[in-house]
């Protein structure tokens, strides 16, 4: 090494791999990283508009927390939110590229909607609002497990390419819905309403009073479950093994096949899980936007937190505190959506390009060379 | 003597405290063959990787017809005429071999722009002269560009389109650069590429015609067997005019009846007056095809010889040197009793070489069985089918059970099956951290990686492992800061300790190693065959693959030599002579006279 920097000049800067951080020192990086998200952030507002930068913030704090309805806002984006995560959670960590959790959560919205809609016209006021519930969770999740079984069979047997898969049926999922909604809507307006407005048949409860939070507690018993199921279970241990190294999952006899089919039949059941939750607990209705992107976005949720279930949750709300802070300040000060949006990116680039800093360390060279 | 086509001196090449090369000196002639002959991890392929580029000498000079070059990528390389042939392909499976061949090149010998615009230059320096001549070059030139004028204007019109609107409407003026943009790749390709290709066809079916190769230049890669890869490779570096051809194991993979076609074709090209270098194990090939054979052993140069003037005796010595001694104990085997039968084993891989052919032996207990050979011989395969990861085409492998005193037939069951049988199987692969353990789970995990399944409950049982995973660590002293430290950053001797120490956890009745020793240290070293050898007093069967032959002389009791899949001997460990052995892992073999491909 010591001769060929006599023929190669030394970079002015070159990049290590750090094996070793503190934990300590990995959350000063995030810190730092959020603040300057911050003030960045706050350089653009003062560019783009006259607004004082705390002000901004202010009103994006208010967004989320100003109300009591705000904050179940929050608490329902959020639920929503963890729960796809946590679907796409054991199929990223077995290394599934499983971008179809937006086409899942769809399919399993739209299996509960059917529900509804066929038991009103079928039974009318006869069938009791727990066993529509039933019947609709039952659905969903069997749907959502359809739909993501497909492309695992299609990976474990033939060796398919699944993000393309996944992404495809993405598509055919949501075309699904518009053909149901053409069919169901008799106006042609290709909007379906609020279905069981009157007596409430199929929806859940409110729990301590509110609305959403039976999806807050069934999401919260789910990221347990999740968590458990990865850490302590012995399927938790070979989903890893697989996803680590197929060839050692092998070397030690198990069956990569079935686990492929395995993890998303659970992966697709809690994405069904996650559309009948958003349409029983808190839309009540089904459109082709049911799932919002947040089938992608929690994607991110789930690589932020390394496939943690409790570092989730605060990814998720992040996520969903951003989101509304957003368009909260668009709605006050009359700024342009765009400019949230662009106020959302700036802060998700500095969370995500920190990650780099906490991975590698950058060397610069001395200035003066050491005498050899 | 003429002057050397290439010639190195003195060049040395340390990776770390490794030294790869010690003070090479190497000389290759126009219109000569040589061979370069050496062991496993002798230095062959860093050499030649210096040669073509992809690594820079430490010390040392490279010098090409008489003068010194400094090659320093893979492009200088080519400028300086030297093309190097890999064991690995690096061809584009979706392209034919004409795309493939071509690739990366830029312009064309017909038109290029670099000429194009010398011949511009001079025209406009005799514009005072002759202002028509110029014109009429300039047509010239522009002529012979297909639809030149179209994609000119074109060009133009959305870039002054875009100019234009740019401050009245960003949107439309994006457009019309993305169009230009476009209009530029188009010319390109409409431009360089149909009859640039075809051209390039042409000269292809020259080369091949000259030198007698047989490709069809419109064969798509993946239709390709594995020699007609080979060839498409040969050729690319013929078409970027090479004069120096270094080919890394070319026959590896070739049937003998490839082999002897590519031989024919490589003595053309030395007629022809190019420089050849072949890196090759097989003493027979070499003596058959080369003019001069070089000889290295760990890294150093020992020495060229005429190939005329030498025999299989002499090279095979210079190859693996005198016997050197290790001081590895060696205890007698306790009434040895056969535990595992392979019988007439064939295996043919997904590329449909075969790795395996007609491989028969057995291993015994309480003595260890040695497997030497080349790497890449077979044995990887062959333990992999032992242990049911690989799908054998025909043969047998019969477990004799010390428990029942049944015999089990092993063959076609997967490792589950195996182990459900009763069979204790134990097997250290090749590539620890990619196949033994995972590297980012912690030792204890790793522990459980074959234990796991135990149990009816549904969740994980971590007890037994954390005591495994601390008696490993104290009784190998393997040096981690706890057993919660993921694997993969442990050092190289300590990943090893804990995947044999693991392995032997289950007391196994066959323990297989392969290359348990590869880039640990000494103590390391010790360390594991200290382990193998309590092993085989403890009466288990233990077969060990091995690349260095003083260590299988001294540590094994019975020694099985294979070559390109076929077992050519089996010799005792004790008084075993290294040349017999480095002779028997280099030799022809007879069974592979049925090619089919």
């Amino acid at each position: 090494m010591e001769s060929s920097k006599k023929h190669l000049k030394e970079p002015l800067i070159h990049i290590t791999r750090r094996t070793d951080i503190p934990r300590v020192k990995a959350w000063c990086i995030r810190l730092v990283a959020i603040i300057a998200s911050l003030v960045v952030c706050g350089l653009v507002i003062v560019l783009i508009s006259k607004y004082n930068p705390i002000e901004v913030y202010e009103k994006m704090i208010d967004g989320n927390f100003g109300t009591k309805r705000k904050v179940l806002n929050l608490l329902k984006g959020t639920s929503a939110l963890l729960c796809i995560s946590l679907a796409v959670t054991p199929a990223f960590k077995m290394k599934f590229w499983n971008l179809g959790a937006e086409g899942q959560v769809l399919i399993g919205g739209l299996a509960s909607a059917a529900c509804m809609h066929y038991t009103r016209l079928q039974f009318g006021n006869s069938i009791s609002s727990w066993q529509l519930i039933l019947l609709m969770f039952a659905t969903s999740v069997v749907c959502g497990m359809i739909w993501g079984v497909i492309p695992a069979i299609f990976k474990a047997v033939w060796k398919t390419n699944e993000s393309l898969f996944t992404l495809m049926m993405n598509y055919v999922a949501i075309q699904l819905v518009g053909f149901f909604i053409a069919k169901w809507v008799p106006t042609g307006s290709g909007v379906m309403g609020v279905i069981n407005l009157d007596t409430k048949c199929g929806w859940l409860p409110d729990v301590f009073g509110e609305k959403y939070m039976f999806n807050v507690i069934v999401v919260a018993v789910l990221t347990i479950v999740m968590f458990i199921y990865l850490r302590f279970s012995k399927h938790g241990y070979e989903i890893s093994v697989v996803g680590e190294s197929e060839n050692t999952a092998r070397y030690v006899g198990i069956n990569v096949k079935k686990v492929i089919i395995r993890t998303m039949l659970i992966s697709g059941a809690i994405c069904g899980l996650a559309g009948f939750l958003i349409v029983s607990g808190a839309d009540h209705t089904v459109t082709k936007n049911l799932a919002g992107g947040m089938g992608f976005t929690a994607i991110m949720v789930s690589w932020l937190a390394k496939f943690e279930p409790f570092m989730m949750v605060f990814t998720s709300a992040f996520i969903i505190f951003l989101q509304n802070g957003s368009s909260a300040i668009a709605m006050k000060l009359g700024l342009n959506k765009s400019v949230s949006d662009i106020l959302t990116g700036i802060i998700i680039f500095f969370i995500i390009g920190c990650e780099f800093f906490i991975n590698y360390k950058i060397n610069i060279r001395a200035k003066q060379k050491e005498a050899k | 003597m003429a002057i050397a086509a290439i010639e190195l001196k003195n060049i040395t090449k340390r990776f770390g405290k490794v030294v790869a090369n010690n003070n090479v000196c190497l000389s290759a002639y126009k219109g000569e063959i040589l061979s370069l002959l050496g062991e496993n991890g002798s230095g062959k392929t860093t050499l030649m990787n210096m040669i073509s580029g992809i690594y820079y000498p430490d010390e040392g000079q490279i010098l090409i017809d008489g003068n010194e070059v400094v090659i320093r990528s893979p492009k200088d390389a080519f400028d300086h005429k030297i093309g190097m042939i890999h064991q690995h392909f690096k061809l584009i499976d979706v392209f034919n071999s004409t795309q493939n061949i071509v690739l990366g090149l830029e312009g064309e010998k017909h038109f290029s722009f670099k000429a194009a615009a010398k011949k511009t230059v001079l025209a406009v320096s005799r514009i005072p002269k002759n202002i028509l001549r110029f014109f009429k070059s300039l047509v010239k030139t522009v002529k012979r560009i297909p639809r030149f004028p179209y994609f000119v204007a074109k060009f133009f019109k959305s870039a002054a389109k875009a100019v234009c609107s740019f401050f009245k409407s960003p949107e439309y003026a994006w457009h019309c650069l993305k169009t230009a943009a476009k209009t530029i790749s188009e010319a390109y390709q409409t431009i360089m590429c149909p009859g640039y290709l075809k051209r390039a066809e042409k000269a292809v079916l020259e080369i091949s015609k000259q030198y007698g190769f047989d490709l069809d230049p419109n064969k798509k890669i993946y239709e390709m067997s594995v020699s007609e890869k080979q060839t498409v490779e040969i050729i690319k570096v013929l078409y970027r005019g090479a004069d120096i051809l270094i080919l890394d194991e070319p026959t590896a993979v070739l049937t003998p009846q490839e082999t002897q076609k590519l031989f024919a074709v490589l003595r053309n090209m030395r007629d022809d007056g190019k420089a050849i270098i072949i890196i090759t194990h097989k003493l027979h090939e070499v003596l058959s095809l080369s003019d001069k054979v070089a000889v290295l052993r760990k890294g150093e140069y020992i020495g060229t010889v005429n190939t005329a003037e030498t025999n299989e005796a002499e090279l095979t010595e210079m190859m693996v040197g005198k016997k050197i001694s290790l001081n590895i104990n060696r205890s007698e085997p306790k009434d040895p009793v056969d535990r595992l039968e392979v019988k007439n084993l064939c295996f043919v891989d997904s590329q449909g070489v075969k790795k395996l052919d007609n491989i028969s032996f057995t291993a015994k207990s309480g003595e260890i069985l040695g497997i030497a050979g080349i790497a890449g011989s077979g044995q990887r395969e062959l333990l992999e089918s032992i242990a049911g990861l690989q799908h054998v085409q025909s043969g047998e492998i019969i477990y004799h059970n010390p428990k029942t005193g049944e015999e089990d037939e092993l063959c076609g069951k997967s490792p589950i099956k195996i182990r459900e049988l009763g069979v204790r199987l134990s097997f250290v692969p090749e590539d620890r951290l990619g196949m033994g353990l995972v590297g980012n789970m912690d030792i204890v995990d790793n522990m459980m990686l074959r234990s796991y399944r135990k149990g009816k409950s549904m969740f994980l049982e971590r007890k037994k492992p954390r005591n495994l995973a601390e008696r490993i660590i104290k009784d190998l002293e393997v040096v981690t800061p706890s057993a919660q430290t993921p694997v993969r950053k442990l050092s190289g001797g300590n990943v090893q300790k804990v995947l044999v120490g693991r392995e032997i956890a289950s007391s196994p009745t066959v323990l297989m190693a392969a290359y348990p020793v590869r880039g640990l240290d000494i103590n390391s070293s010790y360390a594991i065959y200290n382990l193998l050898n309590q092993q085989k007093e403890s009466g288990v069967a233990v077969i060990f693959v091995g690349e260095d032959l003083d260590v299988l002389i001294e540590l094994c009791d019975r020694i099985l030599v294979i070559s390109s899949g076929c077992v050519t001997g089996i010799v005792e460990g004790r008084g075993a002579d290294k040349s017999e052995i480095g002779f028997m892992m280099t030799k022809a073999n007879g069974g592979f006279s049925d090619g089919e491909q």
